[in-house]
């Protein structure tokens, strides 16, 4: 008994110490920042991980447009960067791969002004060059011989899948249910899968090392980019910049070339 | 030295805490009796089971050579492979994983001999969770055993062989005896490794309901789109995890050798 409050002492000391270090690493942080945004401007975009490619294209453009700009990109899963900045992670704007994951920013207002709508993205089966299993559409993908790879129903494009598949009455049986589009890729680029679905801009960005092969059933599960400028910007007008550099003729068109479709 | 041993505990007991509070108390039961949770508990405890029963065939004799062996003619060489047994201690278990693919993965250096020659394909399989975990766990094994070894020493051996005891009969009379509690200790912390084994798994494995899918890949998985789920799945590994190192913890762990 007596062993138990004194440990129960003890983390509670170590609690008050520990506030203690999380109150310094803060202001050291803020600092940090201030004194960064005081010669050239930041600028720090959460961004899917799908449009690395594009944004990283459309941020050499912009800071040769906006001199004194550093554009700072963030990728990763649409859900972990959602997660991130409804913790306060310090970022300007947010691109998602999806609807559902900019609900968990805008649902607790931390936009500033709508999302706009800037791309789609659509499935396609990704395979070996020259197809050496002869992979045509879906219905391929349930044959059991096929060894193919798809991603989880929780993440957008597993969710994606799963509507192409009611939509093409097709029960893939995977080997593998992968936590990413990417991830599904290598699996299919390493040749330990015949077939993967991820989407046209992964095939495109693979450059060859796969094969894409296109399904009528695709036009069933369209993903929406939507991109919004936060609350928490320390530069709200550089922000709003951005998303029309996204949303306009240069963006749309960068992001065209590498496979992405149309608002 | 209260205060910085505090520190030290809270830092690794408050993120447990932390966890505690967000839990959904009432919908725990739900959470960890769905289907997807009772298979890859299953299967945590079935591959760590399987995994760490290797650990000990192989991690084992392993220990044995490194605290014992003699060669005389190349002194340096049990060093160097003492130095390579340890990699996976130090290594992102991803990149044991990448290796593990491109050596036994379907284009790999033997993956793809097993697969022409007789039709098998290692990843996306149990057996690949298996390789991927005891692939991170067999150092800590390796490690406790060849340390119980060495610390024990040979003086007992020697005194058994005056006494007309045979090798074999000594190593199993008197050297495993001796060792039992840095073995037993061993085997806890590679069970304890594999069941937490997340990024080796996932990269070398894959991710599927009841095939490939661990507890800790469930987790990661869970997060996207249920946290609550993700925290429930969370605690039960910690409650598993705290069964195996309080029940399981033999004496060499409390610091007594």
């Amino acid at each position: 008994m007596g062993k138990a409050t004194g440990s129960v002492a003890v983390a509670a000391a170590a609690l008050m110490v520990l506030a203690g270090c999380g109150g310094g690493g803060d202001s050291s942080a803020q600092g940090g920042a201030s004194s960064g945004a005081a010669a050239p401007q930041t600028l720090n975009v959460f961004a899917a991980a799908s449009l690395k490619d594009t944004f990283t294209t459309i941020e050499k453009q912009f800071e040769q447009e906006n001199p004194g700009t550093d554009v700072k990109l963030t990728f990763a899963g649409s859900s972990d960067l959602a997660t991130q900045i409804a913790n306060g992670a310090p970022a300007d704007v947010f691109a998602s791969a999806d609807d559902k994951n900019m609900a968990k920013v805008t649902q607790p207002g931390l936009n500033q002004g709508e999302p706009a709508r800037f791309a789609t993205n659509t499935l396609q089966i990704a395979v070996a060059p020259n197809d050496p299993k002869g992979i045509k559409g879906l219905s391929d993908l349930a044959n059991p011989a096929n060894k193919v790879v798809v991603c989880a129903p929780q993440v957008p494009c597993g969710s994606a899948a799963q509507k192409v598949e009611q939509a093409a009455g097709v029960d893939i049986e995977p080997v593998s249910e992968e936590q990413d589009v990417k991830s599904v890729l290598s699996k299919v680029t390493s040749g330990n899968a015949d077939a993967g679905l991820v989407y046209v801009t992964d095939v495109t960005a693979a450059k060859g090392t796969v094969q894409g092969v296109s399904f009528p059933e695709s036009s069933k599960a369209v993903n929406n980019y939507p991109i919004v400028a936060l609350k928490s910007s320390q530069n709200a007008e550089l922000a709003t910049k951005w998303v029309q550099a996204v949303t306009g003729p240069t963006g749309q068109q960068t992001l065209k070339a590498a496979g992405f479709g149309a608002p | 030295m209260w205060i910085p041993a505090s520190i030290g505990f809270a830092l690794i007991a408050l993120p447990v805490f932390g966890l505690l509070l967000r839990a959904d108390w009432a919908e725990m039961p739900s959470l960890l009796l769905s289907d997807a949770a009772l298979d890859a508990l299953r299967l945590s405890l079935i591959t760590a089971g399987v995994s760490t029963v290797l650990c000990l065939l192989f991690g084992g004799p392993l220990a044995v050579i490194l605290a014992r062996g003699r060669l005389e003619r190349r002194p340096r060489l049990l060093g160097s492979i003492r130095s390579i047994v340890l990699l996976p201690l130090v290594l992102p278990p991803v990149v044991g994983g990448l290796a593990l693919l491109f050596l036994l993965g379907r284009t790999g250096l033997v993956g793809r001999g097993l697969d022409l020659a007789f039709g098998i394909t290692v990843p996306f399989t149990t057996a690949a969770v298996i390789l991927a975990q005891t692939f991170v766990a067999m150092p800590f094994l390796v490690v406790s055993l060849e340390g119980a070894l060495r610390t024990a020493g040979e003086r007992y051996e020697a005194v058994a062989a005056t006494l007309g005891a045979s090798p074999a009969l000594a190593f199993r009379r008197v050297t495993v005896p001796l060792v039992l509690p840095g073995l037993a200790s061993g085997l806890v912390l590679a069970f304890a490794r594999c069941m937490g084994e997340f990024g080796a798994t996932i990269s070398f494995a894959g991710s599927l309901e009841g095939t490939t899918r661990t507890l800790p890949l469930l987790v990661y998985l869970q997060r996207e789109s249920d946290e609550s789920g993700a925290v429930a799945l969370s605690l039960l590994l910690v409650v598993v995890s705290l069964v195996v190192i309080v029940v399981g913890r033999p004496r060499g762990m409390d610091g007594r050798g």
